[in-house]
């Protein structure tokens, strides 16, 4: 890249540098999710380099354990349920907070977001105290219904988001000629904000997939999770298994983040944003 | 067409005060209709957040166990002055024996020894050795009767105990939670050994600080010069901030811990290059944790600074050089002045987040770094002590709160955006 001739040595100087830095922080950011690959396929039973030499075994061992694959089914599982409730809940609460005036909105907005600064301990210890009368400790049902509350407020935001740049003369064509607000909705609305929704169904079902300080409270084991698994995997005995799980999920968060990140450039150009 | 025009009145006809009714209907039944989209979601989040954490809260003064399983002695014994006579009546004492002795056999007595004993250890064997040996009419008097199971009956101090369990709120959690005791002397700061819990929120204050700290070291220069350069590579550049985003948590914790460990690749390195002959503790302490929290909290911060840096217009800073000014000093007059949106945002934001850390510290950290959330979890898995959990709980909540209301009064809620 050449710099402009009219530069001082100075300039030329805190140039470098701070491309310096930023190569930097960008390596300290990326360089700890990457290191765990190779590690996963070592031959060796230890987290160390150099790898003694490649092998698939400890994905063979992940695949194969009874513990592993339950943890896997069951947040699978409790991710889609609580994708397709929080989707649900978040986009119709967007579409009512979109008008302009909604009583008490930015009120209102701030109460519904609040799930996402508040300490996720307070929301297991809370939940859990709220379930172990209820008997709904230790059920996927409980857990999902928890993880809801988490997913929601990243699906309301998405979808406001995307609701902001809407037009709502494209509704008021469409009722004046004569479209009932259902299918208004399903073939004018829908279609517009539908990479918002995507992108938040995605968000939910990441913050579910990912999510352990609540499962830790709510499940026992029968009901653990990937991410339970993983936490004790970690505090126990910490073996190339987990890296082979952490390259699997590294893959799920590469696949998930090109999906939202297309969604959100097709959406910014069909409403001329950058 | 023609029916409906037929039927419909002409609008001529229409008064404006009679447009103006109909409008308004109009826009009242939009806004219910509005409100019905977002009741949905309110009902479900009162039920299973609202109502829950509020339930926390409530446990956090809660003091039902006394009251709940003797409820005529733990009225008799609100009537007793501890300044006039140095323990409770013959009246009182022969309700306690009577309702202590019932609880026993109904096996209810737990949870009331397990309030007493968070109070003051030990008392569980008090309460639970006099109910078994407790006989059915007094040897004498009642008085002489319970200092003879146990000597700790002839104390005052263990009939205030009483006393204060019996009341159906307590302050003792909250006290507690910020090292007070409430003893016969009034409020007194608890001992040196077990005066831990403002430590702790210390701690948990100056680690999210500093994470807070080294996101905004880190976090400004690579914001500023993405911000700077053409869309095409900043969107590229961008991917690499947003891929540890994504990732989940225990992943980047995992990799952390596989770093840093004593045979870790930076271990190697720094005795390879002989920085140092002995491998160093980088990890299960303070460093470790200030390491793993600022990568995972990164992306927090420089996404809001890169998006108010991106509204700036580069001309402002070339217009302040071209008039002479430092480069230095047009950054700092010019451009620094209009990213304290940025900072202001991303700071609060990474702050709200690293003060409820629990896993992460867990983890990579050591004992003397755990977090406010590490003995909340504790109190509620481990010891099973549902008052200390929602006291430290329901400080935790409110300072979070606090500086959520802040960011909602400075950033403003609609600003709230991922990547």
């Amino acid at each position: 890249m050449a710099l402009p001739a009219t530069y001082t040595r100075g300039q030329r100087i805190w140039h470098w540098s701070l491309w310096g830095i930023v190569v930097a922080v960008l390596l300290f950011l990326v360089l700890p999710v990457l290191v765990i690959v190779p590690l996963s396929f070592s031959a060796g039973s230890f987290l160390t380099f150099p790898l003694p030499g490649l092998s698939l075994q400890w994905y063979q061992e992940l695949f194969s354990s009874g513990p592993w694959q339950l943890s896997f089914r069951n947040s699978l599982v409790v991710a889609i349920a609580t994708t397709i409730l929080a989707s649900i809940l978040g986009t119709l609460a967007a579409m009512g907070l979109n008008r302009a005036d909604f009583p008490a909105k930015s009120l209102v907005m701030a109460l519904l977001i609040s799930p996402m600064v508040v300490p996720i301990v307070i929301v297991g210890v809370g939940v859990y105290f709220f379930y172990a009368p209820l008997g709904l400790t230790g059920s996927l049902l409980g857990l999902t219904l928890a993880h809801t509350v988490l997913a929601v407020p990243f699906v309301l935001i998405t979808v406001s988001a995307t609701l902001a740049g809407f037009d709502h003369n494209l509704v008021r064509a469409a009722a004046s000629l004569g479209a009932p607000p259902l299918l208004t909705f399903r073939r004018v609305v829908l279609p517009t904000i539908a990479p918002g929704v995507v992108s938040g169904a995605i968000f939910a079902f990441v913050t579910s997939f990912d999510e352990v300080v609540v499962a830790l409270f709510l499940t026992g084991p029968g009901e653990r999770t990937l991410p339970r698994q993983m936490f004790v995997g970690i505090r126990e005995n910490i073996s190339p298994v987990i890296a082979a799980a952490a390259t699997l999920l590294i893959l799920l968060s590469v696949l998930l983040m090109a999906t939202t990140e297309i969604l959100r450039r097709r959406s910014a150009r069909l409403h001329g944003r950058e | 067409m023609s029916a409906v025009s037929a039927t419909a009145p002409p609008p001529a006809v229409l008064t404006s005060s009679e447009i103006k009714r109909r409008l308004r209907r109009a826009e009242w039944r939009g806004r219910l209709k509005a409100i019905g989209l977002v009741v949905p979601l309110l009902l479900f989040l009162l039920v299973f957040f609202i109502i829950p954490i509020g339930r926390m809260l409530w446990l956090s003064v809660d003091n039902s166990e006394l009251p709940g399983t003797m409820p005529r002695f733990a009225a008799a014994i609100q009537q007793w002055k501890p300044e006039q006579t140095p323990i409770p009546d013959e009246a009182t004492l022969a309700i306690f024996a009577e309702e202590l002795q019932q609880a026993a056999e109904a096996r209810e007595l737990a949870g009331v020894a397990r309030r007493l004993n968070t109070e003051v250890p030990g008392f569980r064997t008090t309460i639970m050795g006099t109910a078994r040996r407790l006989p059915q009419a007094p040897e004498g008097t009642w008085a002489e009767t319970f200092v003879s199971i146990n000597s700790d009956w002839a104390e005052t101090e263990s009939w205030l105990l009483m006393q204060r369990a019996a009341s159906p709120l307590t302050p003792y959690y909250l006290l507690a939670s910020i090292d007070l005791r409430m003893g016969a002397e009034g409020l007194t700061t608890a001992p040196a050994d077990q005066a831990i819990y403002r430590g702790i929120f210390a701690r948990t204050f100056v680690i999210a600080g500093g994470v807070t700290l080294f996101c905004l070291l880190l976090g400004y220069p690579l914001a500023y010069k993405l911000a700077s350069l053409p869309s095409r590579i900043a969107n590229l550049l961008l991917i690499l901030v947003l891929l540890p985003f994504w990732t989940s948590l225990l992943v980047r914790t995992t990799s952390w811990i596989v770093l840093l460990q004593q045979q870790g690749p930076i271990n190697q390195f720094l005795q390879g290059v002989g920085l140092t002959s002995d491998p160093l503790q980088l990890i299960y302490n303070r460093f470790g944790v200030y390491v793993a929290m600022t990568h995972i909290l990164l992306p927090f911060m420089v996404l809001p600074l890169y998006s108010v840096m991106r509204g700036i217009n580069p001309a402002l800073t070339r217009a302040a050089t071209s008039l002479g000014a430092h480069p230095f000093t047009a950054f700092r007059r010019v451009y620094l002045p209009m990213t304290v949106p940025g900072i202001g945002a991303g700071c609060l934001l990474v702050f709200i987040l690293s003060i409820g850390y629990y896993i992460t510290p867990a983890l990579v950290g050591g004992a003397s770094d755990q977090m406010a959330s590490w003995f909340i979890a504790f109190f509620t898995n481990q010891t099973v002590n549902w008052g200390m959990a929602s006291a430290l709980g329901s400080i935790l909540l409110i300072s979070v709160l606090l500086i959520y209301w802040l960011y909602i009064r400075l950033v403003g809620v609609e600003r709230m955006r991922l990547g």
